[in-house]
């Protein structure tokens, strides 16, 4: 594999996933528990966009030819496309979004701050830049966790079902391949296994604030996004969200 | 000075009244009604528009549309606080809204039904807000005409935007032009409905006007907002869907035809296409919510006692 190929790989396994998490996130928009979450909903959204933009329009200078943001966005497949599973998954209720949005934030948390470091300038950069944002979301989704599982009954009830069905998502997060093993060998990318340890840690801080227990890491884990294969809900979102450039080829919006 | 004499004073002097003022009940109502509904339609608005920012045709074009959709909910916000001012909660004025006492704009109980519509809501719906919330920057009541001065700065940026959606389609593919033209033949009427009966069918403008909560007619306030669209749509090479469309040299003015005053107020009454939809979607959105507020209360409730005790 060459290294070009294995950096267009990376930026597309990291922007994916912020496009993904960001399109589920609009999904609240008109939909949150209070006006005030509402806004708060679409902020985290317009940051994940944001991030996705920044790598999707590096992948797309790397691939050259006529690639660009939206060609990469709106013309990939299901297989083409390498978000990390658990960001596809729906946003079910408020407790399902929030315990999905904590995971993920903290594996992007300790990521982005690892990948500050990086040798590749536009990855460093990004690093830079998302991970105040990200420190942000992460703090937001903390609170809500620990708030949830102190709250009512029905509150608690809710949010230990949802750390249960979301948790067989978390191990894809950390899987790595050849693309991986090349960058980190050229200090580009970042060794998911040295990111596993710190994010173990900032679950269990948080969940011990919330009273919750920490699922076993036995748990059989769900993985497939590196090679691009998805859950049955992304190639719905993936219907709705390139619909007009798929219905209207070649036109400018 | 009785305390009637020294509002009516301010009101001449055009001074402000400010919440802690003395003021009429009938002006306190009036205000309550207005601003509420103000800021119900900046919520209920975020529907139409929300229906097409996970389908936007470009991350460019997703990312304005859902940053304008939360500058509403934004203002949305900023309203209720400024209506809580009169003395009614938030809660209150919602349940207001989702039981059907208070309403709000008409204009978004009409459906979104092609990407041109995002256009065309920015450039003819947040066009004719700003004819509305600019006159209104002037108003009486102190807390709505500050939150005013600060909304109309983003409500032009929306309608450039939407002006944008609309001129990039109409300069596009035929399919696209076709597009944006059946937007505008959609939105126009609905759109300069959105300022109200005639004055002279308008029952309630008169002491508004008195109190200078309104400062300008809804028929003075339709023509500037026709005035100054016309030009923009010829510029666009699109065409306003009536034939009854004239510039009258005379009154520096276009002429234009008779509004469908039948639909107006069937769409007022609640029989408009998606009157039901919008308020459903926010019904069920809030009761979703609950257990969420529900548990927010009891935390904060849990931590001022562990507080209380140490
Ligand atoms: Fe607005
Ligand atoms: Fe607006």
């Amino acid at each position: 594999m060459e290294l070009k190929d294995a950096l267009i790989q990376y930026s597309l396994r990291i922007a994916d996933s912020s496009l993904i998490l960001g399109q589920r996130m609009a999904e609240w928009c008109s939909n949150g528990p209070t006006l005030e979450e509402d806004i708060a909903l679409s902020n985290i959204s317009l940051d994940l966009f944001g991030q996705s933009r920044m790598l999707l329009s590096y992948a797309a200078d790397l691939k050259g030819n006529d690639e660009s943001e939206d060609t990469l966005a709106f013309h990939r497949n299901e297989r083409e496309y390498f978000n990390c599973l658990i960001t596809e998954l729906p946003n079910g209720h408020f407790g399902d979004t929030i315990v999905r949005n904590f995971f993920f934030d903290a594996y992007c948390y300790h990521l982005y701050n690892a990948l500050k470091e990086s040798k590749d300038e536009t990855l460093a950069a990004f690093g830079e830049k998302s991970l105040k944002e990200v420190t942000y979301h992460l703090r937001h989704n903390s609170e809500w966790i620990i708030r949830l599982a102190n709250g009512t009954e029905e509150s608690i009830n809710k949010i230990k079902q949802s750390v249960i069905d979301i948790w067989p998502y978390t191990g894809d997060m950390f899987a790595m391949d050849e693309v991986d093993e090349l960058l980190i060998e050229k200090s580009i990318a970042i060794d998911l296994n040295t990111i596993k340890s710190k994010w173990n840690n900032t679950i269990k801080e948080v969940f011990e604030r919330a009273n919750l227990e920490v699922p076993s890491i036995d748990v059989y884990m769900q993985t497939g996004s590196l090679k691009g294969i998805h859950t049955e809900h992304l190639g719905h979102m993936l219907g709705e969200m390139q619909y007009i450039p798929r219905a209207y080829p070649n036109m400018e919006w | 000075m009785t305390d009637l004499e020294k509002f009516n004073d301010k009101i001449a002097n055009n001074i402000k009244i400010e919440p802690k003022d003395w003021m009429p009940d009938d002006y306190r109502k009036h205000l309550q009604r207005q601003m509420s509904q103000h800021a119900h339609s900046e919520i209920i608005g975020m529907q139409p528009e929300g229906n097409w920012v996970l389908r936007a045709p470009t991350m460019r074009a997703k990312v304005i549309l859902l940053a304008k959709i939360q500058d509403e909910a934004g203002h949305g916000l900023y309203l209720y606080s400024a209506a809580e001012t009169l003395g009614k909660s938030r809660d209150t004025y919602i349940e207001e809204l989702q039981t059907g006492k208070a309403k709000y704009s008409s204009i978004f109980n009409y459906p979104t039904l092609s990407w041109a519509d995002m256009g065309a809501v920015g450039w003819l719906v947040d066009g004719a807000a700003i004819v509305n919330q600019v006159s209104l920057q002037r108003t009486s009541y102190g807390p709505y005409a500050r939150s005013m001065v600060r909304i109309c700065k983003e409500e032009s940026f929306h309608q450039r935007q939407g002006y944008e959606i609309i001129a990039t389609l109409a300069k596009g593919t035929p399919k696209q032009k076709e597009m944006a033209q059946d937007a505008l033949n959609r939105f126009w009427w609905p759109s300069i409905m959105m300022f109200g009966p005639h004055d002279a069918d308008s029952y309630r403008s008169s002491n508004a006007m008195e109190w200078k909560i309104k400062l300008e007619s809804n028929d003075a306030l339709r023509q500037s907002f026709i005035d100054k669209t016309v030009p923009q749509a010829e510029l666009l090479g699109l065409t306003i869907p009536d034939p009854d469309l004239k510039w009258n040299e005379e009154r520096g003015s276009y002429d234009f035809g008779e509004i469908n005053w039948e639909e107006f107020w069937n769409v007022v009454k609640g029989n408009g296409p998606c009157n039901k939809q919008r308020i459903k979607h926010h019904v069920k959105a809030h009761e979703n919510g609950k257990w969420v507020r529900e548990a927010a209360n009891a935390y904060a409730k849990k931590q001022k006692e562990i507080k209380k005790a140490s």
